[in-house]
């Protein structure tokens, strides 16, 4: 770490006055730009290790009623359409490309090319959250929101509103039954299901939400971007919010297998 | 104190960080650290004094078998509102977020800490949780104990119970952001010359509490949001009638809330390890191990939690591991007790208050800690378990360990917080007092506790009423001794005699500097080139005791 040295720094003080915040690029309460970076950078890894452990809370309550309830999990995660599952993790990693080609755009200097990247982020982004909205919606022509007269039986009980026919209404009967004759009745089917389906809305909700919060904080980065404010000297918004959006990536890429592909062969 | 006569009457610097800016703007808009510890000092005094009259009401009520004051069923909010705001809202911000904020950035000789404006808006998330909190205790209290163990508390209670976990969930984002800024400010804040290694051990402890507030606090946040979900939309993840895991709960609960009584005490052990070398005018003996004991107590801690579920039918070996694990919490807890008792052998000790309430923390840590061992054995717990044993043991940790160690620190840098000295006899006498009737408190307690008395009963059997009414004397006279500095401390403010940059004197950083300190901390951004407590070769800081070079053999560091 380069400091400055005693004069040099009071010179600065006495220049700008205490009061003023900042000094061009560099905040007050900093020596140097490297000073600046590193602490921002360290401060957003910290930052990404509490999300971990707050992810972790649901990940093991997961874990504990998958264990408890495998057999229910399995049959409560097929319901969910495996074709808008992957297409969206697709386009999220797509997403994570471009915020990786915006960081090296914005640490290369080429200006122009940071503002276009951010923005094809942001519209893969949102192009998730739409895609997203319509599975919810799905979810909810199906009776499958906890809480809100929630069945897992109204889809073979009422195959046209689910779009179900032929061959696949005869197995989801058929296995249906098979679990309703397990778990001891089809009030705790329902029971051990609605805990799959908190799991499901709480986590990818939980994760929709660092996406909405990402989405605000790539707009605000593309404002900044489009008055030219970042340089090879001065990108590190770019490069942590990018990390972050990576960390949201990450964890889509988590939730995927364990929401979606329990038990798809 | 013997060199205040003779030394020259100081006056306060003409401008500071308190007056340098005025208007209630200045104040809640403010990014300044020392500023910000004013707003939390502010908070955290709030939450202690309605805390502290829950529990006067508690003890009154126990005066008599049948209960003096209170329906059983607002005993059950009495209790509960006592520890919810007393561990959420004072214990755990207490230290680290007044004087850690305070503190930190002068001892490491920065401007300030790394992120100003995230340090102003923990304040203001703590005050949001508050907020919260208070208004679940105006409409319909809470019952569940400060635990809110499930179904109790996502089914079944008809208090407010929602609205204060969602109050304790904001909450937790006040200390994942305070434990991030002051992690980043040690990092790369420390001015040159100042090593790990020179770190004031104030500075490790809140390092270890840091971590426990970045890896703890998200999992306690995500548990208390499951529980407010299961209760507004009726989820069943903790419901044993829905199919969740009740047990489920208090392990994601007690991840975080084990650590968290480190949360409360390590702090508390920094200012200690600050105190005790300033007035025994001795280097600080073992400063490495002090340091590595505070990061061991703050990792071994994430590892024990399980002890506080003996009783659920957890596995045997499960217990087995936990319980060992407890045990070993000991060693480094031990290691700073032999260090700071070591720290006093032949010191020029001067029994100041700070100092007086650094020996009693010393001895009340030390009863709190070793009752903590009778509690992780396994074959005792079951006799004792959820009685007032573990009240008592508890308490002697948080009050006797957490609350000396916040009160002997903001004794002693008061006169850097005001610029101000408070009286010192009047002072000496509130930290008898405390240490006198806290012992009469909780002292009884560990006897009505073996007797069998459960905790958290509003009635009692008529022969455990003599421990009972002496508890409760004591509690009286330990309302004395927090009355007391509460008010010379405001007297001080206004009244008090200017301290000068160093009163004690002691060798940290933050005396370097005029007190109050200005707005920017120092003139001159400072270079360290001394090491830490090395009271034996600092005649600038006008000690009397002779530099006696020691022998080789016998270095002491």
């Amino acid at each position: 770490m380069e400091v400055l040295a005693p004069a040099e720094a009071l010179d600065i003080e006495t220049e700008e006055g205490y009061r003023v915040h900042r000094t061009g690029e560099l905040y007050g309460q900093y020596q140097t730009l490297e000073q600046q970076k590193d602490s921002a950078t360290l401060g957003m890894w910290i930052f990404l290790a509490t999300e971990i452990l707050f992810f972790g809370g649901l990940f093991l309550t997961y874990s504990i009623n998958r264990q408890a309830y495998g057999q229910v999990f399995a049959f409560s995660s097929r319901t969910i359409d495996l074709k808008w599952g992957a297409i969206n993790t697709v386009v999220l990693i797509g997403s994570s490309l471009t915020m990786a080609m915006s960081v090296w755009c914005a640490q290369v200097g080429k200006k122009k090319l940071v503002t276009l990247f951010l923005i094809l982020t942001l519209a893969l982004g949102s192009v998730f959250l739409g895609i997203k909205g319509i599975e919810y919606h799905a979810k909810y022509v199906e009776h499958h929101i906890p809480g809100l007269s929630f069945d897992l039986y109204y889809c073979t009980n009422n195959p046209s509103a689910c779009g179900l026919s032929g061959q696949a209404l005869e197995n989801e009967k058929i296995e249906l039954e098979d679990l309703t004759a397990k778990a001891g009745g089809p009030d705790a089917v329902n029971a051990h299901s609605q805990l799959f389906f908190s799991l499901y809305f709480g986590m990818t909700g939980l994760h929709a939400l660092h996406m909405i919060v990402g989405a605000g904080l790539l707009i605000s980065l593309i404002l900044q971007s489009l008055k030219g404010r970042f340089t090879p000297e001065y990108n590190t918004p770019v490069e942590n919010i990018g990390l972050y959006w990576h960390f949201v990536d990450i964890v889509w890429i988590y939730l995927f297998p364990l929401l979606y592909l329990i038990d798809r062969h | 104190m013997a060199t205040t006569t003779t030394a020259p009457a100081h006056t306060m610097p003409r401008e500071h960080y308190l007056n340098s800016t005025y208007g209630i703007r200045s104040w809640l808009l403010t990014t300044d650290h020392k500023r910000i510890a004013w707003l939390y000092l502010a908070g955290v005094t709030f939450f202690f004094t309605l805390g502290g009259i829950f529990a006067a009401m508690i003890r009154i009520h126990l005066l008599t078998p049948n209960g003096l004051l209170v329906s059983p069923e607002t005993y059950n909010k009495l209790f509960t509102m006592h520890g919810v705001a007393m561990i959420f809202f004072f214990l755990i911000p207490s230290i680290p977020a007044v004087l850690g904020n305070f503190l930190i950035p002068l001892m490491i000789g920065a401007k300030d800490v790394a992120f100003p404006k995230l340090n102003l808006l923990s304040w203001y998330v703590y005050i949001t949780g508050g907020c919260f909190v208070l208004y679940a205790f105006a409409t319909g209290g809470l019952d569940t104990g400060w635990t809110f163990y499930t179904p109790l508390s996502s089914v079944y209670s008809n208090s407010a119970v929602a609205p204060a976990v969602i109050g304790i969930f904001i909450n937790g984002f006040s200390s994942i952001l305070t434990g991030l800024n002051f992690v980043v400010t040690i990092h790369t804040m420390r001015a040159p010359g100042m090593t790990w290694f020179r770190l004031p051990l104030f500075i490790w402890a809140h390092y270890a509490t840091s971590i426990i507030f970045i890896l703890g606090t998200p999992v306690i946040a995500i548990t208390l949001l499951l529980v407010a979900l299961e209760r507004t939309l009726h989820l069943g993840f903790f419901n044993p009638v829905l199919g969740g895991d009740p047990i489920l709960f208090q392990h994601l609960f007690w991840f975080y809330s084990h650590p968290a009584v480190y949360i409360m005490i390590l702090p508390a052990m920094g200012v200690i390890s600050e105190i005790i070398p300033t007035f025994a005018r001795k280097p600080i003996f073992g400063y490495t191990f002090i340091a590595a004991s505070s990061i061991a107590i703050a990792v071994i801690g994430f590892f024990v939690w399980a002890h506080h579920m003996f009783l659920t039918g957890e596995s045997t070996y499960a217990a087995l591991a936990f319980s060992l694990l407890s045990y070993l919490v000991a060693i480094p807890s031990a290691v700073k007790v032999f260090n700071w008792t070591a720290t006093l052998y032949k010191g020029s000790i001067s029994y100041d208050t700070p100092m007086l309430y650094a020996l009693g923390f010393i001895g009340l840590f030390l009863i709190g800690g070793l009752t903590g061992l009778f509690l992780a054995c396994l074959g005792l717990d079951i006799h004792i378990h959820d009685t007032y044993f573990v009240i008592a043991h508890f308490h002697y940790i948080m009050v006797g360990g957490a609350i000396m160690g916040y009160l002997g620190g903001l004794h002693f840098w008061w006169p850097k917080i005001t610029g101000k000295l408070y009286p010192e006899f009047l002072a000496r006498v509130a930290a008898v007092t405390l240490f006198v009737g806290f012992n009469l408190t909780f002292g009884p307690q560990f006897l009505l506790g073996f007797m069998g008395m459960p905790r958290r009963y509003h009635n009692y059997p008529p022969e455990y009423q003599v421990l009972n009414v002496l508890s409760t004397a004591g509690a009286s006279i330990l309302a004395i001794g927090y009355l007391l500095p509460m008010i010379y401390f405001t007297w001080s403010v206004r009244y008090g005699k200017a301290a000068g940059p160093n009163p004690w004197p002691a060798t940290g950083l933050e005396w370097t500097t005029a007190s109050p300190p200005p707005t920017e901390n120092f003139e001159v951004t400072p270079v360290v080139d001394w090491e830490p407590y090395d009271y034996k070769n600092r005649p600038d800081l006008g000690l009397a005791a002779p530099v006696v070079p020691l022998a080789p053999a016998h270095g002491d560091d």
